[in-house]
């Protein structure tokens, strides 16, 4: 199989006690090498679990779901966070860069958890944030960086492990318009090179980037091959 | 999976970002490390210096006094007409006690003196040429009384070196007359100084011979009752067979069973063990009422390290999210708090020397902190840490990575 991501019929319950919500309600997806896709719908559609699960922070209530060539769905804790470690990089909306630590110390972090040395982390660090422009700030704090620059930064975070697919939360939810083309200008670079990225989003601009978009709604994907939605999603 | 290294400084990076925080939760296991460092080096230091005290008496010595020393009740402590002089010469025959060497009987009263000068009152102490030794005194200068005066009845007195520079501010008292509760007597020898010991002062004393003072001193009428016999064992091995001969020959002689003697032998041993149980009994008590404020700056510990916990949840998210496993966070949250622990011990064995320094001069006691009590006291702030972290860690070990990057 050629898919780097591979769902089937995977469903989240969430047991409130009371009720029982059906988050997603057997979802089937593929996702191969070198894809860039983005995942569309509206608020409450289930499109945060389906990142959940994709990005390894939470695991189906049933079916399969394979992430290069391992099965994630029955992992336990530890080894989910093995895996999110070695092959994927998050890119999150409000970027999550810890403000105490300097651009070049929080793209080093997921290397310290991979248990790489301090010289070699360093390096890879520096090379991931010249990657995205930012070889003259790898001494800054994110409090000392635009929002564009912060969001370079956790891109070259999520860069830095050289991971398998490259999990995008809403990137540009946070910037003005001319961070979010940087950005997916970024996106689309590392694309080219061969990355895959799969982008969470509900701003057309940035779904018309990606080579493919798929719409979820109420817990299920809905047609994917239609890239504007127009009775899908309504927002 | 990671470094030592880079955990500490993560560590030490979060309290750095919460100095006054840190410094206040240190502060807690501070003043409990100092204060237990303190009651205890007090309580240690006291201890010493009552068997430094006890030792002082003398070597090897034994002190029989009347009275019994188990509270049996009636025949109190103290009664002095049951040793007499008898006892002492008998316990003095090789072959009664052979390892007995020397023998003092000594009865003592309070008394007036009087010199040329001035008058002052003193303790007067009756006894015989062996107390020299027994109490391992030396003349300073002049000499002691002989046996020989002994039997005279000489009226011949050895004083203290705070006594002779009472009663004779401006020259020597040695050869000069004074008189004791009206009785003329010649100072013959002062003592060398041997500062004070269980409360009583070692320098400030009259020696006289005990037929001298039974014949012209004594208040209790019974001219051969003595307060107490002081013996010295020939050397230290025969100490515990030296005590056996004088309970036994003590019991034959006053025809009584051990159950109900009417005096008691101690060692300076046993009296060391007697004084040095009260004392530890009182250094446990403080040491625990110190050891509870440690239990509160341990709790201080745990309550800070539960805000900071809740505080940093989405930290805690995105470190678990990038790959962090939940031993790792657990790990690093131990870590944190077992560097307040420690660093606040650390704070509290410096404030507990300088205290020791301080308060020693102070309370003119000498507050003992050894190395070992310190290496303790470093060990139970770092445990101390690590026990209070314990709670925090796993809770944060345990939140969903999910949960934790929702928290906004």
């Amino acid at each position: 199989m050629s898919s780097l991501l591979s769902m089937a019929g995977v469903r989240k319950v969430y047991d409130t006690g009371v009720v029982q919500v059906e988050a997603l309600r057997g979802i089937d997806l593929e996702v191969a090498q070198g894809d860039y896709v983005a995942i569309m719908g509206p608020s409450g559609s289930g499109k945060s679990t389906l990142m959940h699960i994709i990005g390894c922070l939470d695991v189906p209530t049933s079916g399969h779901y394979e992430l290069d060539g391992d099965e994630v769905a029955t992992m336990t804790e530890k080894e989910l966070a093995e895996i999110r470690n070695r092959r994927l990089g998050f890119v999150f909306q409000s970027f999550n860069l810890l403000p105490s630590l300097t651009a070049q110390r929080n793209v080093e972090l997921p290397l310290v958890y991979a248990g790489v040395a301090p010289a070699e982390r360093r390096e890879r660090a520096r090379a991931a944030l010249e990657r995205v422009g930012l070889g003259n700030r790898v001494d800054h704090r994110p409090g000392e960086l635009s929002g564009g620059q912060q969001q370079r930064v956790s891109v070259a975070r999520a860069l830095v492990t050289d991971p398998a697919l490259i999990l995008a939360d809403e990137p540009t939810g946070a910037l003005d318009s001319v961070s979010t083309s940087d950005i997916l200008d970024l996106f689309d670079e590392l694309n080219e090179s061969g990355r895959t990225i799969v982008v969470i989003t509900h701003e057309h601009e940035v779904a018309a980037r990606a080579g493919r978009t798929v719409h979820i709604y109420d817990g299920q994907l809905t047609d994917e091959s239609l890239p504007a939605a127009p009775a899908g999603a309504g927002r | 999976m990671t470094d030592w290294r880079e955990t500490v400084r993560t560590a030490v990076d979060a309290l750095n970002a919460r100095r006054m925080r840190s410094a206040l939760t240190m502060l807690g296991i501070l003043i409990g490390i100092s204060a237990v460092m303190l009651t205890v080096g007090l309580g240690l230091g006291a201890q010493r210096q009552i068997s430094d005290q006890i030792n002082s008496l003398g070597s090897n010595m034994i002190i029989v006094t009347p009275g019994q020393t188990t509270s049996g009740g009636f025949r109190g402590a103290g009664q002095a007409t049951t040793l007499t002089t008898r006892d002492a010469s008998m316990l003095a025959d090789p072959e009664v006690a052979p390892s007995v060497g020397a023998v003092a009987p000594t009865s003592s009263t309070q008394a007036s003196l009087q010199s040329s000068e001035t008058t002052w009152t003193s303790t007067v102490v009756g006894t015989v040429p062996d107390w020299l030794s027994v109490r391992a005194r030396e003349v300073e200068t002049g000499r002691f009384f002989t046996a020989d005066e002994v039997t005279a009845s000489a009226n011949v007195a050895v004083i203290g070196s705070e006594t002779a520079t009472e009663l004779f501010t401006t020259g020597s008292a040695l050869g000069q007359e004074i008189t004791i509760n009206g009785q003329p007597f010649t100072v013959i020898g002062i003592l060398t100084e041997a500062g004070s010991s269980l409360g009583s002062n070692e320098d400030d004393t009259v020696i006289v011979p005990s037929t001298t003072f039974a014949a012209r001193l004594s208040t209790s009428g019974n001219a051969i009752s003595v307060s107490s016999i002081y013996l010295q064992a020939v050397d230290a091995d025969s100490l515990s067979a030296a005590y056996q001969e004088v309970n036994t020959a003590l019991l034959a002689s006053h025809q009584v069973t051990a159950d109900d003697a009417d005096f008691s032998v101690s060692t300076q041993a046993s009296l060391v063990e007697a004084a040095t149980s009260i004392t530890g009994v009182l250094t446990l008590l403080l040491g625990g009422i110190a050891g509870i404020s440690l239990l509160v700056g341990g709790i201080g510990v745990m309550n800070i390290m539960l805000v900071s916990v809740s505080e940093r949840v989405r930290e805690i998210g995105l470190r678990k999210a990038l790959g962090a496993t939940p031993s790792v966070i657990r790990r690093q949250f131990l870590v944190e708090a077992g560097i307040l622990g420690l660093l606040g011990g650390l704070l509290g064995v410096g404030l507990g020397y300088a205290g020791a320094a301080i308060l020693s001069p102070v309370l003119s006691m000498t507050v003992e902190i050894s190395p070992m009590v310190t290496l303790i006291a470093l060990g139970v702030s770092l445990a101390i840490g690590l026990v209070a972290g314990v709670y925090p860690a796993s809770r944060a070990a345990k939140l969903a990575p999910i949960d934790a990057l929702r928290s906004e």
